[in-house]
């Protein structure tokens, strides 16, 4: 009976609880109409054993690939304003949104958000600044506002769904200008704040099609999709004045 | 309908931009001005970066000048010899514009340049043109219209002089040099073709006859746009060609039928519309630049470094 009880402490922590997760998609295609899209990303909870006690949550983040970006800060020169200072950062996410079940403070604690780095800001801690700038807080701090502002950090507290402690599903909006890349997704499962399960996969986000090969040419064969444009606005030009003066006669 | 747009990487309503396109047509059609400088910053405000919008826009002149200099050239109104002599001036200014333009995207300042290169142009071109509009106004009232004389000042005296046949003129290369490569430093930074630089230029201070003005520049403009385009192709990645030709379409519906418009209409009243449109664009940006932005600090893709 002992040695059963001691076993069961030993293997409780790691496999009691695990995540099962499906996804509406996989991959997002950016096509010519492409103006947004929308993931469900649902999945259930696996147990062998009734759930333990303690308050359950769920989160679900979704991270963009990451590109060093440059914030500049503007300042009033001779009347007008002007960019002046610029910090550039390295590792901040083109995209990041994280879902949770119930208000994020509920659900996981502070040490456990610096660990996995959950929110925004804890996932930004670890942006490479150079060391020259004093007041990097300010422009990471700057980035996150200007991002969220324009919805690419999202923060969306309660909307992930959880049915009786073992089905969950969320849906997180990506929006129209999207960067191409693999979008890491992460779900982590927690009790009274501690992390007790972690599944991880990603999205692939590319272009397709027209605008895949438009993008390949214009950057691998930059001459040619020069002449092309060129050669498109040429003849635009000529059938238009032709068509026209056809028309007229 | 939305549209993404792969070398801008935003997505925007096409019937947007078919729109503008036509807008802007009309109005160049009305007046006889290409319509780029009205353009670029149509762009800017709609969310189109400012690099790709200038290259874009260099293409679409390409196409709009193209259909019509061949008009112009079945109407023999080109002076083929003067073009090529401001057109050599041209590509060097595209050059040396497009070299400027690249180091100031190294600084983070290139919309900062563009935006006050906007501002100063269109405030003097669309300022000039209101006052003189007004003043043509007054004097058709009056009925008295100035005789033009022919002025002999510094630019006669200049070496290199050159026949130049079909404008009736014998002036030094320098003058019309000058004048190419002034156009095309701004058609490389601006995304215009400079016509409405170009064509004051060549009648006040070539002394170039009026008919064979807009030809001529037409002739120059296509050129110089078509090399500024490549540069910008080649050098900043920064042309949209999926951009252009939904520009394209709307600008040379619109502009046949600015045409029809235009003959109905009175050429003052055309011009101080056409002023008081400019002034309108040159406050907006002009405003931006002044008033204090709501956020100070401005995310970018880092690079040129």
């Amino acid at each position: 009976m002992r040695w059963l009880l001691a076993l069961c402490l030993m293997v409780l922590p790691a496999a009691a609880e695990e995540v099962v997760l499906g996804l509406s998609q996989d991959e997002v295609a950016i096509t010519t109409s492409f103006d947004g899209s929308e993931i469900l990303i649902f999945g259930a909870i696996k147990r062998d054993a009734p759930p333990p006690p303690g308050n359950l949550g769920v989160l679900v983040t979704i991270a963009g690939p990451a590109e060093p970006v440059s914030v500049r800060r503007k300042e009033r020169r001779y009347g007008i304003w002007v960019n002046t200072d610029e910090v550039q950062l390295d590792g901040a996410p083109s995209y990041y949104a994280v879902a949770t079940s119930a208000p994020l403070d509920d659900i996981l604690s502070i040490t456990e958000n610096l660990e996995h780095r959950v929110t925004v800001p804890s996932l930004l801690r670890g942006l490479t600044v150079p060391a020259s700038v004093l007041d990097a807080s300010a422009y990471v701090a700057a980035l996150i506002r200007v991002r969220q502002a324009a919805g690419v950090y999202q923060e969306l507290e309660g909307q992930v769904v959880v049915d009786q402690q073992s089905l969950f599903r969320t849906r997180i909006a990506l929006p129209a200008a999207l960067t191409e890349g693999a979008y890491q997704t992460r779900i982590l499962l927690t009790r009274d704040g501690e992390v007790v399960s972690r599944y991880e996969t990603t999205i692939e986000v590319r272009k397709v099609g027209l605008e895949r090969w438009l993008f390949t040419m214009s950057r691998e064969n930059p001459f040619w999709y020069g002449i092309m444009s060129l050669a498109i606005a040429i003849a635009a030009g000529w059938g238009a004045s032709a068509a026209f003066s056809f028309i007229r006669n | 309908m939305q549209i993404y747009l792969p070398i801008a990487e935003v997505s925007v309503i096409a019937f947007l931009l078919l729109g503008l396109g036509g807008l802007v047509g009309v109005l160049s059609g009305m007046c006889g001005v290409g319509g780029g400088f009205l353009m670029t910053p149509l762009l800017f405000f709609i969310g189109i970066p400012p690099a790709v919008a200038v290259a874009t826009e260099a293409n679409q002149i390409v196409a709009s000048s193209f259909s019509g200099v061949l008009a112009h050239l079945r109407r023999k109104t080109v002076d083929l010899r003067m073009g090529t002599v401001l057109l050599i001036g041209g590509l060097i200014g595209a050059a040396l514009g497009v070299l400027l333009f690249n180091y100031l995207k190294s600084l983070g300042q290139v919309d900062l340049l563009v935006r006050l290169c906007y501002v100063v142009f269109l405030g003097v071109i669309g300022g000039l043109m209101f006052i003189e509009s007004l003043n043509a106004i007054r004097k058709t009232q009056k009925g008295t219209v100035l005789p033009k004389r022919k002025k002999h000042g510094l630019i006669h005296k200049l070496p290199f002089k050159m026949r130049f046949r079909v404008s009736g003129l014998y002036i030094s290369v320098i003058p019309p040099l000058l004048v190419g490569l002034c156009v095309g430093v701004l058609a490389a930074i601006m995304g215009v073709g400079g016509g409405f630089i170009m064509v004051p230029a060549m009648i006040y201070l070539l002394g170039m006859p009026t008919k064979v003005v807009v030809g001529t520049s037409l002739f120059q403009i296509i050129f110089v746009t078509g090399f500024t385009t490549m540069l910008h192709a080649t050098t900043n990645y920064t042309v949209d060609v999926m951009l252009a030709v939904l520009l394209l379409v709307g600008g040379v519906i619109g502009a046949q039928i600015g045409t029809r418009i235009g003959v109905k209409m009175k050429a003052e009243q055309l011009r101080i519309l056409l002023a008081m449109m400019v002034l309108a664009v040159c406050g907006k940006l002009a405003f931006d630049l002044l008033v204090m932005p709501a956020e100070l600090y401005s995310v970018g893709a880092a690079g040129g470094h």
